[in-house]
């Protein structure tokens, strides 16, 4: 079992999700630059935050035409999990393999705080382990959060249970107050929030089992007892 | 840009003939006040600078302290303050790219950013509000690209610093210990230049720092690019682990120029270098132009033919350029060429070492009469009164700053801002506490307590998240040394922070001095700032959440001593009394109580009491925590006081503890032992923040009400203002 976490020039969240995965729940993980492959016989794929290309043109944009994306698109397209966390969401969003655009928040500042979220979609790979309505006690940390999407992309999000996350309160303008949202497979899961940073009870002021979960459902998936 | 008189004169006989215009460029850079210290250097040997934990090395730009299991920690200050006051977007930004490159120059991975802001009157001067505004955007857009948490911090505003601002920024870095870089070098080496290329932005900028701001010289700013910077990191930790580095200083003030002649004279070696070599953003840069730009994100790596290659590559891995810009020779000379041509050749230990000067001191007229109060309106209503102070900028909630920082990247962060000091878990299983604290208001009315009291304060503040205090940072910021009172002023903010280093055996691992801080109106307040490093064994409960019937003590004497407190500078609009005053044995008996109540964890909530008084302490614990309070302030130690000295006096030496009511007796125990002046003096519960004098009701808030005004006032004010 592998999991790969994919580095970009100005990832910054690279270090902080491996430290998750191998020292938290003990995964075998390795760190893929942007211009190596994917190897065929990996188990997941994880797109952590940061500021790829310095967030140049528009967040994300940049990364999503590396050559490693490629890769993901074809491990996406035979099921494997595949999770973008805050800039990783954006570069899943930018390379078309997620719906809608993020955009600034309404504040126009960046925003670094805890917020809460409601599980709305437990079929993922990644929230399999949670009840549905479930609250995730979590923190942003983004400039260009602000998920959106058009009235009738919307729909089609409800209507195919695409929508996995929302924030209990409206944090940023978010459509619908939405934090992450999944492909209509179910299995490429983008968040704005960092998950990575919530489930160890040392730096998690509130609760860091709900986050946990993320990870729990992701073993889950995969089959690792751990 | 140019050098004084006597100093040319100086240069011309040490080198024995006339400089060239290249020298003259190079000497002037690296003569100035800003890289020189040369009015600074002779007292700055007072400060203790070695302790047990101290690991020194030639050539660092940050100390090292070892915390223990093979780990050290690296931590820096500097400021920004002219370029942020003409620029403070990119003046902000490159100050923390500086700090930055400072800590990753001893081979360490930069894991925090603290910052401490000045600005003039945001209530009333809009510029001021725009220099603040833009000096967060930089720091934030900055920081927040690198991945590097900025875990916590000051904002103040004073009309002294009209039409000016104070960007301070203190960095710290992690590392092991084995992969410190021990500078060192040999006839042979190679000296290559790493990063970002070379520009004619930020000419002469240490030199511009090093003189009062008349004219706004944009062209002095450097311009900062982040991802650049976040490459520069990884890479050169990476070459680090695969060892390729012999010897490595960042480029700050006075670019190449001090670059060169720093490392060269650190190392008792000789560089020479072709600035045609150098990787320059335009055509047609004449060579004094590339050894005096300030240009941003470059690191001097002296490394060796063996080690060029893997270097290369890691370079081509992160698509950043190197550049082999000369070579290290023997002869202890700085050697520039541009091609076959010599533009300048001069003695490095002549470059390196500006003549160091004797300024002369005197008492600040103003002092003799400072200390008198005027007679004040009393207060009628005090609750209506503490609104307002907790609605203005000062004392407002700084959620606006830090809720755009980046404060959680690197989960190292356990305490976040918002609270005391903010605490980083560390590989080693220990925990690192920070904080910087500053207060003008005290070193105007007395520069040598005022000192103290900042560093007093941020051992509190240190202390109060159960760490002990290791290390001091500090940075001096003054006006135009040349003024005899101005420079007294520095010698007496010296003079007290050294007495209260020796006294508490805390070593100052880095320092800076900033002078010339002088605004259209005049020179600033004295501002030091002071950083210090604590370390905690493990971590210790000292936010936990506090319920109703829990038990509030303050611990420390409240004295008459309300000179320079925000009660009497924003409520009074006055300037002048005492200010408070240290006393060392009580300060130190105060801080090993504390700490050692803290470690037999009885205690609930730890929150030093500093400005805005008790009042602010403890309205601060109960909006942070959500829960009300009863005050009697006649249980308050110390001597009688008005009603609004208890209030409002800023004494040092005091913390406020909460615990629940079943520890009391076991606290009182210890506290009573220990000789230490206490008193019991509050029950939490309700939903009114209330404080009574004997039967009598003096103050009475509303816990959310309260909460909301101190959270939202000061992001009012800047945004819809």
């Amino acid at each position: 079992m592998k999991i790969g976490v994919v580095v970009f020039p100005g990832s910054n969240c690279d270090r902080d999700m491996y430290h998750v995965l191998t020292d938290v729940f003990h995964l075998d993980t390795q760190y893929f630059w942007h211009d190596k492959g994917l190897p065929k016989n990996i188990d997941a794929v994880i797109l952590p935050g940061g500021f790829s290309y310095g967030d140049r043109l528009r967040a994300g944009v940049i990364a999503a035409h590396s050559p490693v994306i490629n890769d993901v698109r074809r491990l996406a397209a035979k099921g494997i999990p595949i999770l973008g966390v805050c800039n990783g969401f954006q570069i899943l969003v930018e390379a078309g393999l997620l719906p809608g655009v993020l955009l600034k928040n309404t504040s126009l500042n960046f925003m670094c705080e805890w917020t809460n979220l409601v599980v709305e979609n437990n079929q993922t790979p990644f929230t399999n382990q949670f009840e549905l309505g479930q609250k995730i006690p979590i923190p942003i940390a983004n400039g260009e959060g602000r998920y959106y999407v058009d009235e009738a992309t919307l729909e089609k999000l409800k209507k195919h249970n695409q929508i996995v996350f929302r924030y209990t309160d409206s944090v940023n303008g978010s459509s619908y107050n939405i934090a992450g949202v999944c492909n209509e497979d179910f299995n490429i899961v983008g968040m704005m929030p960092h998950p990575e940073r919530a489930v160890e009870s040392e730096i998690n002021p509130i609760d860091n089992k709900p986050s946990s979960l993320i990870f729990k459902s992701l073993l889950h998936t995969i089959g690792v007892e751990n | 840009m140019s050098l004084e008189p006597q100093e040319l004169e100086d240069l011309t006989s040490k080198i024995g003939r006339k400089p060239t215009s290249t020298e003259l460029q190079i000497v002037a850079a690296e003569w100035s006040e800003h890289c020189s210290y040369k009015s600074s250097k002779k007292h700055l040997k007072m400060l203790p600078m070695t302790g047990p934990l101290v690991i020194s090395e030639k050539g660092y730009d940050s100390g090292v302290l070892d915390v223990g299991g093979g780990y050290v920690v690296t931590a820096h200050i500097e400021s920004h303050n002219h370029p942020s006051a003409v620029e403070p977007y990119g003046g902000a930004a490159t100050g923390v790219g500086g700090v930055i490159r400072d800590i990753l120059s001893a081979g360490t991975r930069p894991i925090a950013i603290l910052d401490g802001l000045r600005f003039g009157d945001i209530e009333k001067d809009q510029q001021a509000r725009w220099l603040f505004k833009n000096a967060v955007t930089g720091i934030a857009d900055y920081g927040n690209c690198l991945g590097i948490p900025t875990v916590g911090g000051e904002v103040e505003f004073d009309k002294c610093y009209t039409n000016y601002a104070l960007v301070d920024v203190a960095s710290v870095g992690f590392g092991k210990k084995e992969n410190l870089i021990k500078n060192h070098a040999k006839k042979g080496d190679l000296v290559v230049l790493l990063g970002g290329s070379t520009g004619r932005d930020g000419i002469g900028g240490s030199q511009f720092a090093s003189d009062s701001l008349e004219s706004e010289d944009r062209s002095a700013v450097q311009i900062p690019d982040p991802f650049i910077e976040k490459l520069i990191i990884e890479a050169v930790l990476e070459a680090r682990n695969h060892n390729l580095i012999n010897a490595m200083k960042d480029l700050g003030g006075g670019g190449l120029s001090c670059a060169v002649s720093e490392t060269a004279d650190a190392l008792s070696i000789g560089i020479e270098m072709d600035v045609d070599k150098v990787h320059t953003r335009e055509p047609g840069m004449h060579p004094d132009e590339i050894m005096v730009s300030e240009s941003q994100e470059r690191m001097l790596i002296v490394t060796d033919n063996a080690k060029l290659k893997k270097l290369q590559e890691i370079c081509k891995k992160f698509r950043i350029t190197c550049s082999v810009i000369g070579h290290v020779t023997s002869d202890n000379m700085m050697h520039v060429k541009k091609g076959k041509k010599t533009f300048a050749r001069l003695p490095t230990d002549v470059v390196a070492n500006a003549t160091l000067l004797d300024r002369p001191s005197k008492k600040p007229a103003y002092l003799a009469t400072i200390e008198r109060e005027k007679k004040l309106k009393p207060i009628s209503d005090y609750s209506k009164m503490m609104m307002k102070f907790l609605a203005s900028p000062n004392i407002a909630s700084k959620i606006w700053v830090y809720g755009q920082y980046d404060h959680e990247v690197g989960i190292r962060t356990v305490i976040k801002p918002g609270r005391d000091a903010a605490v980083l878990r560390l590989d080693n299983g220990k925990f690192l506490s920070v904080k910087i604290d500053g207060n003008p208001k005290h070193c105007y009315i007395n520069p040598r307590e005022g000192a103290i009291g900042c560093f007093e304060e941020a051992c509190r503040n240190v202390v109060c998240t159960g760490a002990k205090p290791i290390g001091m940072l500090d940075h001096l910021q003054f006006g135009n040394p040349e003024n005899p009172e101005i420079f007294w002023t520095f010698l007496e903010s010296l003079k007290g922070l050294t007495d209260f280093a020796k006294y508490f055996k805390i070593p100052c691992v880095g320092g800076k001095v900033s002078l010339y801080n002088e605004t259209p109106s005049g020179p600033i307040k004295p501002t030091p700032l002071i950083g210090v490093l604590g370390l905690a064994e493990k971590k210790h409960q000292t936010n936990t959440k506090i319920n109703t019937d829990d038990v509030l003590i303050v611990v420390g004497n409240t004295k008459n001593e309300m000179g320079g407190s925000e009660y009497f500078e924003y409520i009074h609009k006055f300037i002048g009394g005492r200010c408070p005053v240290v006393d060392f044995a009580e300060s130190k008996k105060n801080m090993d109580t504390v700490l050692d109540v803290i470690k037999k964890g009885i205690l609930k909530n730890v929150h030093d009491c500093s400005k805005g008084g008790l009042a602010v302490a403890i309205s601060e614990i109960c909006m942070v925590e959500q829960i009300g309070c009863t005050v009697s302030l006649d249980k308050v130690p110390g001597e009688k006081l008005d009603t609004d000295r208890v209030l409002f006096s800023e004494s040092h030496s005091r913390y406020l503890l909460v615990l629940e009511k079943t520890n009391l007796k076991k606290l009182e125990d210890i506290l009573k032992k220990n000789k230490i002046a206490f008193g019991v003096i509050g029950k939490f519960g309700g939903e009114q923040i209330r404080f009574d004098s004997g039967s009598k009701k003096i103050m009475d808030l509303r816990v959310d009400k309260a909460r909301k005004t101190w959270i939202n006032s000061l992001r009012e004010l800047v945004v819809h203002g």
